[in-house]
């Protein structure tokens, strides 16, 4: 028998809401979590607004302890408060650092796009250019490692299965999640912790200011700032934070008799190579609409059940080639397309966190019944406006809401496509 | 500084880095830093950047190799003092 992925936990930071009721409530509401940095001016960024999740030293003092709190940079902090959450959502306590046994059924798959950066430049660089690398102390390298978020996952819950971390730019959070679903479905894993994570530094943005692709003309209005699919789209707002899905086995997640949100329906990730119009930075739209397709058939549905999409609507010059290719990818016209939103109006690009955080927001509009708005948009860019009538600007009531897919499009050419079904007996 | 003084500064260092600071209830100056108080063994070279600062002086790398109880450093650090 075909083994199915279904999600029974999740956990979410986020710039406009930690944890599942804030996330839904925000997103329901349209509230959006983008505010000016000060830092960013201070810097001379030209880009100077930011989604960075609130509070969130106060939030880790709640989860860790001192000890452990030494070696949680922002990009592993939001990691591991959102695995924890996702953990205990999904009905498990957290173990004693004294408790010996491993659970050898599970695994993570914890991802980010720069990862470290934070400690990079403020401690390492400095550090070393000043030639007092023997005082750097023991918690650099897990904190700069690639896989420093899935170890450290790894060691809060004593998880003995795979123990990874992907990155695969702002493709990372949906590559995760495929990846999870994969390990579970071949019946390498019972459970997999899935998502990713990306810190709020200057120096993680600074690259993407200089390439001119984040918003520079919004400053004064932060909230406005994120304006997927407008004709006044000026660039992605970054953001940053972290979220994680717990996986598990149909049968296991069954016999515990805990809740299921959704199933993991399908999945797929590729490259268009670099060729057809696909460069370093801009997808080959052949490669996306075969990621559409093949995720698609991995689901064994047809593009019609599809209700919603989630896109990836960044609000840069592709949000228009994007809706055209899942129109051409799903065989579906303005007429009979699905709704289709973006969460990042809300809170920005989280890069390599983005995919998961809003695959969080996917299975919470399919719990909850609803497609939640997507902002900044009223002025639709002419090539988007034949979509109009399924491009929510305030929350719109689904309860018969069942199949959502969920795109990323990475640096790279890479693309990722999810397909999650409400989860009904 | 006597060698009590140093003692209970040795121990409050050590504080930040056992994970059950009961253990550090019934120290003394045979109790040994990895075994005993459960130390992760890479933590070592953060206890004696804290003891440099803590203490005012410098420690290579020879040195912190012999401290393996408290006593060790204790030694070490009015060794230095003297």
């Amino acid at each position: 028998m075909k083994r199915r992925a279904v999600v029974t936990g999740m956990g979410v930071v986020a710039p406009n809401g930690h944890g599942l009721d804030r996330f839904a409530e925000a997103l329901r509401a349209g509230r959006s979590g983008i505010r000016h940095i000060p830092e960013l001016a201070q810097l001379n960024f030209a880009c100077q607004v930011g989604g960075i999740p609130e509070g969130f030293d106060a939030i880790r003092q709640r989860y860790f302890d001192h000890e452990k709190l030494l070696s949680l940079n922002d990009n592993i902090g939001y990691a591991s408060v959102a695995a924890v959450d996702a953990w205990t959502d999904a009905g498990f306590a957290v173990p004693e650092a004294e408790d010996d046994r491993v659970d050898w059924e599970t695994g993570v798959i914890a991802g980010s796009g720069i990862g470290g950066m934070d400690t990079i430049a403020r401690t390492v660089v400095p550090m070393v250019n000043e030639g007092k690398v023997r005082r750097m102390g023991s918690r650099i390298v897990e904190q700069v490692m690639n896989s420093g978020t899935s170890a450290r996952i790894a060691g809060l819950l004593a998880l003995g299965n795979q123990v990874t971390s992907n990155s695969s730019a702002c493709s990372t959070g949906n590559e995760a999640v495929i990846e999870a679903a994969a390990r579970i479905r071949l019946g390498l894993a019972t459970r997999m912790l899935a998502g990713g994570s990306e810190g709020a530094s200057p120096y993680i943005w600074a690259g993407f200011d200089a390439m001119r692709v984040i918003c520079r003309k919004f400053n004064d209005r932060p909230e406005e700032a994120s304006r997927p699919m407008s004709a006044s789209a000026a660039g992605f707002v970054p953001g940053a934070g972290g979220a994680f899905l717990l996986l598990e086995e149909l049968e296991s997640a069954l016999t515990r008799g805990v809740r299921i949100y959704a199933e993991v329906l399908g999945g797929m990730v590729n490259c268009g190579g670099h060729r057809m119009g696909g460069t370093i930075t801009a997808p080959n739209p052949e490669g996306v609409m075969r990621c559409v397709r093949g995720a698609v058939a991995d689901a064994g549905i047809s593009p019609r059940e599809i209700d919603a999409i989630n896109g990836h609507l960044t609000a840069t010059y592709a949000d228009p080639v994007e809706v055209k290719n899942w129109s051409a990818a799903l065989g579906r016209g303005p007429k009979d397309f699905p709704w289709i939103n973006s969460t990042k109006s809300m809170i920005g690009h989280c890069l390599g966190a983005a995919g998961a955080i809003e695959c969080v927001a996917v299975v919470l509009q399919l719990r909850g019944g609803f497609v939640h708005p997507s902002l900044n948009c009223g002025d639709l860019h002419p090539e988007i406006a034949p979509y109009e009538g399924k491009i929510p600007h305030s929350a719109v009531a689904c309860p018969d809401l069942k199949v959502v897919a969920k795109a990323g499009f990475g640096f790279g050419d890479v693309n990722s496509c999810l397909i999650f079904r409400k989860w009904e007996q | 500084m006597s060698v009590e003084q140093i003692t209970q500064k040795v121990i409050d260092i050590l504080r930040g880095y056992v994970k059950d600071s009961a253990l550090l209830e019934k120290a003394t100056q045979e109790t040994h830093i990895l075994k005993d108080l459960k130390v992760n063994s890479a933590r070592l070279v953060d206890i004696i950047i804290k003891c440099e600062d803590v203490f005012g002086t410098s420690i290579d790398d020879d040195e912190a190799d012999r401290i393996a109880t408290i006593g060790d450093a204790v030694l070490l650090i009015q060794q230095k003092a003297a």
